[in-house]
């Protein structure tokens, strides 16, 4: 085997348009140094205090209250108990804003998808809907309800849900622009309703990559849950907030809500991350199968 | 039962799709569309059944304009113009009872719809007509798992479900190779001659049609320019539909079912399977 040379002109060309892309990286690399590097400066000229005096507080912190907690680790397990029911319903707050949510981004998706839409001239309508749904901080929305209705749960709900729904609505509406359009005409030949064709021609189609999407967003709102208990929206939340404001004599509590927060969150990622393959493996597996 | 084309024309762009076509069909009959892709069979079928809408003229069924129709009367009257697609248009992932039970769909609330709700005597009549079609074993099948000869037969079980005064079959047999072709017009036309129905079918080819058809009519860009019995149409009628390219016109005139010639044991041993 011989090697063939090139023409000695491509390769010219070739280590020509190497040597240029070589140089363009380093520019590019220079640039994001000296970005990262006048960023940092500013905000820690900024800062009240400064980075590197604040730092070594970064770690004593958490060793003053993991300390505190150890010292009184035998009441943990029931701080544990206590703290329960405020888990629950800060799971309740994510499961049932998740599902009003998801109900109506099913209504939005379906009616901003070319091909599917009811009133197709109105697509542009839901779709900017739906943008402001998805804008809008979920913290932003709860803190305005929470002003308008008063402490307690259903404000965080509403916000949430209404994230949920610009949220949801646009990756279930991106799922359903993939649906295959022929059931659905075949249905509205024999002179079925809108709802009807959407029911029985494409919901079957894209139901495991939503309730995959769904599960997704339930994860997340575990989260935002948790963090709007913070301004005020009850769960576990607002129980992490008063523990941490009390401070020192409370930092039991605090390890305690942690490691609830952490146990639920790890164990439902864990679970959803295991249903959510299935129901897209298996819808692929199936599809693959015509 | 009378159909009647009053000047009917369809436009997209700036080009007519169906140009003018007047044009009557009275009674039960089987009658043949046929002509090349793009000659207008397909916008025309689907006018009938308004999935898509006329840019003028009327159609008229026992003296009632269809295309001025919407809302219920619309969906009423689609209920009872059944349509047959080349890609069968079947729900794939549910099953073939199912399939066949949304004939019905037309005709029901949105409730039963919601929680898929069929009356016992529904899925009996369901069952009884893929029975009639040969394919009573595959009801509990997911549609999807079915050959496409199979599929266009529920396709046509859905159709009967809605017991409708009109069949019209958009290029049934196109997706199919000759031996299901042959099963699938072998039953459109029984169901044609048996129950006295209207059934309207695009084809491809002038064989087709020859074997199959009570009259046939012919379009060629937008207009009719055939409109006789099959055992008029010569080779001169072929010229016209198809155009003066001879070897395509030879190529209409023996594919599909033409090849297959007059073997009825491999139609028995087809519709066995």
């Amino acid at each position: 085997m011989t090697d063939i040379a090139p023409p000695s002109a491509t390769a010219e060309d070739y280590l020509a348009q190497t040597r240029r892309k070589r140089l363009y990286g380093a520019i590019l690399l220079a640039i994001f140094v000296a970005m990262m590097a006048s960023g940092f400066r500013l905000a820690d000229a900024r800062n009240a205090g400064g980075f590197f005096e604040g730092l070594h507080r970064f770690f004593d912190f958490p060793a003053e209250i993991f300390s505190e907690a150890i010292a009184k680790w035998q009441n943990i397990p029931g701080l544990l108990w206590r703290y329960l029911p405020s888990l629950i319903e800060t799971l309740n707050i994510a499961a049932v804003s998740t599902l009003i949510g998801g109900i109506a981004a099913i209504v939005l998706a379906l009616l901003s998808t070319r091909g599917l839409s009811l009133w197709p001239r109105a697509i542009p309508v839901f779709r900017r809907a739906m943008d402001v749904m998805r804008a809008l901080p979920e913290i932003v929305v709860a803190l305005v309800l929470i002003f308008l209705l008063g402490v307690g749960p259903v404000p965080a709900m509403a916000a949430i849900a209404l994230h949920t729904m610009g949220a949801l609505g646009k990756l279930f509406s991106e799922v359903a622009e993939n649906a295959d359009l022929k059931p659905v005409e075949g249905l509205g030949s024999t002179g079925a309703s809108w709802f009807q064709q959407m029911w029985v021609g494409v919901l079957p189609q894209v139901a495991p990559n939503w309730s995959s999407y769904a599960l997704l967003r339930f994860e997340i709102n575990i989260r935002a849950s948790a963090i709007l208990g913070f301004v005020g929206a009850g769960g576990i939340g607002y129980d992490l907030k008063t523990a941490l404001q009390w401070g020192q004599g409370r930092y039991d509590a605090v390890v305690a809500i942690f490691a609830l927060l952490f146990a639920t969150i790890i164990l439902v990622d864990h679970f959803s991350d295991r249903a959510r393959a299935r129901l897209v493996r298996g819808a692929t597996a199936k599809e693959g199968r015509i | 039962m009378r159909l009647e084309f009053r000047h009917v024309s369809k436009v997209f762009g700036s080009k007519a799709a169906v140009d003018n076509v007047s044009l009557s069909i009275e009674g039960a009959g089987f009658i043949g569309v046929i002509g090349r892709s793009g000659a207008g069979k397909s916008t025309l079928l689907r006018m009938i059944n308004r999935l898509g809408d006329a840019s003028s003229g009327q159609i008229l069924f026992d003296d009632a304009d269809i295309l001025a129709l919407s809302g219920r009367d619309k969906r009423d009257w689609q209920a009872r113009c059944a349509m047959v697609f080349q890609q069968f248009n079947l729900v794939p992932r549910m099953d073939v009872a199912s399939n066949v039970l949304h004939g019905l769909l037309g005709r029901r609330s949105t409730l039963s719809t919601l929680f898929n709700l069929w009356s016992e005597a529904d899925i009996r009549r369901a069952l009884g007509i893929l029975d009639r079609l040969g394919i009573a074993e595959q009801a509990a099948k997911r549609a999807e798992a079915l050959s496409g000869g199979q599929q266009q037969r529920v396709a046509i079980a859905r159709a009967l479900m809605q017991d409708p005064a009109i069949i019209l079959a958009d290029e049934p047999i196109a997706s199919l190779d000759p031996m299901n072709a042959q099963v699938v017009m072998d039953a459109l036309k029984r169901i044609q001659v048996e129950d006295g129905r209207m059934v309207i079918a695009n084809l491809h080819t002038l064989d087709t049609a020859r074997r199959y058809c009570d009259r046939v009519i012919g379009m060629r860009d937008g207009r009719v320019v055939f409109d006789g019995r099959p055992d008029q149409l010569t080779t001169g009628v072929a010229r016209d539909i198809y155009g003066a390219d001879a070897s395509f016109s030879e190529a209409a005139t023996s594919t599909e079912i033409g090849a297959l010639g007059d073997d009825q044991e491999y139609a028995a041993a087809m519709l066995g399977d």
